[in-house]
Parts: structure tokens; sequence; C-alpha cells
């Protein structure tokens, strides 16, 4: 048995018919091929599959394919428009805010809610933030540095400048 | 991992929900944020044989305070939405605690109580500012006071033909102010002890003061050897100190690998200590 879904993932709207059971990250990743979106620990603990959906940021190993119904979902792929990346995606270049970068979409789209909110956080706002993604490879200093240049250039429109730990 | 099969119902209104339920008893579940029954379900370490899906019956949202002082929260109310409502300060510092930001995203505030699990944050606070569970079936609307609400683990006074519709917090007394400390399990972020506390000064004295306990025994409770303890004395750091070592009066003290009863029953005194000193304004 199967359910309808219509959705609009990264601007397009798509038309699936999805077992009630189906996970949003098994939607994404199997049936629309989005693989930007990372599935980690699959306890909801880890936070590599975060997307937002209807702007606010979540686990989509915790949301069924069916909750998404009607959702407005962006992935780590449609957030650079035109070619050009987004601020986010450009500060964690940058600061150097990923080593592996598997956690690095999950990373962005958390600190996508958080700049939706907020456009200057503290770093302890940031850190607050991005408490339900983690990161294996060393640490959170470069990710606030990131996160908080990427707030910067939002706010100001200027680039971010190049180096991470200083 | 994928949760077994389920059939799926999204009623479109409450009345199709309560009829639903009715129909099918405990081979339903319901599904509202679904942050504590989807990681049981994809653990498989519950299963069910249907889903009723109630996360968009608008009419459950909302933060609703009364003329009086008092305040209903609506039970599919996410942390989110309460944090954007016209919550009381030191609950909003509480809720900015449990989960992340995704969890508090899609997590209910009803999914969080009807689920009761034994370290859940939101129970412990309920406790200390009282009031009552509303209940719906399709044979009508009760209350259950929430000193009654909370069984065992995992275990509520909710039949299964009934959907928790909001949570109704009386006014408190006149300079009441309240207070949440824990500590949790890193890992997890799980409350290894949670202890809430309002309290309000009358006269010099405490005249007004519930405590709400999680995390220490099988459901959350009530510290009433606390409360009788420091009512009526001058909630001094010595009156505090002394009624904290009523923390887990009667209470089978929950063990595991994480902190066994004698560490937990430690850390319940202290984090009562704490919880009471914010409370009181220290």
């Amino acid at each position: 048995m199967t359910e309808h879904v219509s959705l609009t993932v990264n601007g397009i709207g798509r038309e699936v018919d999805v077992e009630p059971r189906r996970l949003l990250v098994q939607l994404l990743r199997e049936e629309l091929d989005l693989t930007g979106t990372h599935v980690g620990c699959d306890t909801s603990q880890c936070g590599a599959c975060t997307v937002t959906m209807d702007g606010r940021a979540v686990k989509s190993c915790t949301v069924l394919a069916v909750q998404a119904d009607g959702a407005n979902v962006t992935t780590i792929e449609g957030v650079a428009k035109a070619g050009a990346m987004h601020p986010l995606q450009s500060a964690f270049w940058e600061k150097h805010g990923l080593q592996c970068g598997f956690c690095t979409p999950g990373m962005i789209m958390a600190a996508m809610d958080l700049l939706d909110r907020v456009s200057d956080p503290s770093d302890e706002e940031i850190r607050h933030a991005i408490e339900g993604n983690i990161c294996r490879c060393t640490g959170y200093h470069n990710i606030v540095l990131a996160i908080r240049e990427a707030a910067r250039t939002l706010r100001t429109g200027e680039t971010a400048s190049a180096g991470g730990v200083s | 991992m994928i949760p077994a099969a389920f059939a799926y119902h999204r009623p479109q209104s409450l009345g199709d929900a309560l009829a639903l339920l009715s129909e099918h008893g405990a081979a339903a579940k319901l599904l509202a944020g679904g942050h504590s029954l989807l990681p049981l379900l994809r653990l498989r370490v519950a299963s069910t044989e249907r889903i009723v899906d109630i996360g968009r019956l608008g009419e459950l949202k909302g933060v609703r305070p009364g003329a009086d002082g008092s305040l209903e929260i609506g039970g599919l109310t996410t942390y989110s939405e309460l944090l954007a409502g016209a919550t009381m300060p030191w609950v909003k510092e509480a809720v900015e605690g449990i989960g992340d930001v995704q969890v508090r995203n899609r997590g209910t505030v009803g999914g969080a109580i009807a689920h009761a699990d034994p370290a859940s944050d939101l129970p412990a606070i309920a406790l200390a500012l009282g009031g009552e569970i509303v209940l719906q079936s399709s044979s009508g609307t009760r209350t259950v006071p929430v000193d009654e609400f909370f069984l065992g683990p995992f275990e509520t006074a909710i039949r299964s033909d009934e959907i928790l519709t909001s949570i109704r917090f009386p006014a408190q007394p006149e300079g009441a102010t309240g207070a949440y400390r824990r500590i949790d399990q890193p890992a997890s972020g799980y409350s290894l002890v949670g202890v809430a506390a309002v309290a309000a000064m009358a006269d010099g004295r405490v005249g007004h003061l519930r405590v709400g306990v999680t995390g220490v025994g099988e459901a959350a409770y009530r510290a009433r050897g606390v409360e009788s303890a420091m009512g009526g004395s001058d909630g001094g750091t010595e009156a505090v100190a002394a009624a904290a070592e009523h923390a887990v009066d009667g209470m089978e003290v929950n063990s595991d690998i994480h902190a066994d009863a004698a560490y937990r029953s430690a850390m319940a005194r202290v984090i009562t200590i704490r919880a009471l000193e914010a409370a009181l304004g220290r």
C-alpha cells in the first residue's frame, strides 16, 4: 500500500507514491537522487541528514516522507543559486570548516535555520544551533568561524576572506 | 533501520482522529511530531499496525495565556513554537535545553507528555506548575490533574481511545518564580536528574512550593518531602539543604550504566538544591 505525496524539493514540485514507513531521507536519496543529504547515525543524533522543511531544520531520518506532503524542502543541493555558492558554502571553504565533509551538508542546513532567525549570532548561539550536528573529524572551532563569517557576509554583502584557525 | 510496515491515516479533523482511535484502539499509535515514536519504530523497539497522523490538526496547536494568568498549551505545539510563545522565561530556558534545534522544531509538548519517558524534562516542569491534562475521546472530554497523570515508565492516565489535546497550567501565586536544573547524559542528552521548582515567599516565609523531579524514578514525581520540609521555612541556604535531603523519599531510584542508584540519589539532592536556590532568586 502506498500513499501519494506531493512536495517541493529545492524549488521543484515532486509527485511520488511512497510506502507510509518510507523516511524522508530515503525519499530524497534513493528516489530523488539527492545524495548530498547524508545518513550518519540513523538514530536521530548526528544531524548529517538535516534539511530544511518549510524553512526550519529537521532531521530527515526522523520524518516520514508522508509527513512532508505539501512541504517545501531544501537540501544542500538547493542552496547554491544560479551557479554561485551560498555564503555558508563559501565560508565553510574559506574558513576550512570541514575535513572529511560528511557532516557538512547537515551543518550548513542547521546553520541556514539559525541565520534565517538570527542575523548576527554570538558564538554561543552558533554552538547552540549546531548542538544536534556531530563532527567527528576534529571539532567545531572552524565551523563556528565559518557560520559567523557567513552571517557577516549575509549582513554586509562582503565576501569571505580566507583563513581558518588564527 | 527502517520501521516495519504500518497502515497510515491522516484524519482532517479531531473528530475524525477520535473516530479512528475508537475503531482501532490500542492497535493504532498517534503520530504528532514523531520524535519519540519514529526512533522507537525505526529501532524496532516498538511496532504498530497503524499510525494516525494528527500532526496537521491546527486546532491542537498554540500557546494561549488566560486573562487570569493561566496558560493553556495545545498538545501539538512544538518546542520551538513554545519558545516563540507567551511562556514563562524559566520554562523557555528549560525548553532551550531539550534535545537540539531539529528536535525542538518537530517534537511536541503533548507528544512528550503523553510519551512519558521517565527521563523527559517536561513532566517535571508540568508537575512544578501544577494544573491539568485535557484528554478527548469520542465520548467526551475529561481532565486529569498533572499530579495523577504519570503512572510509570511510558505509562500515563491516557486511555487508548483518547488524545491529549492540551495542558492547562493555573495562574501561579503572587511573586512565584521558577527554575529547572538538570544534569544530563552527554551522549543522549537525556536527563540523569532534572528538578523543576516553583516557589513564592509570603511574609518572609516559603508560602508556596512545588517540586517536580525527572530521571530518578520510574516516572516523574512531585518531591512532596522537599515541599513540606521547605514550607513555612525562611527559604535560607540551610533550609534548602535540609529539604533537599528528602529529594528521593519513598522512591525506588533508577540504576543503569550511566548512573547507579546511589549516585543518582546524591545528584537528585544536589540538583534539588540548585533548582530551589535558583527558584528563590539566588
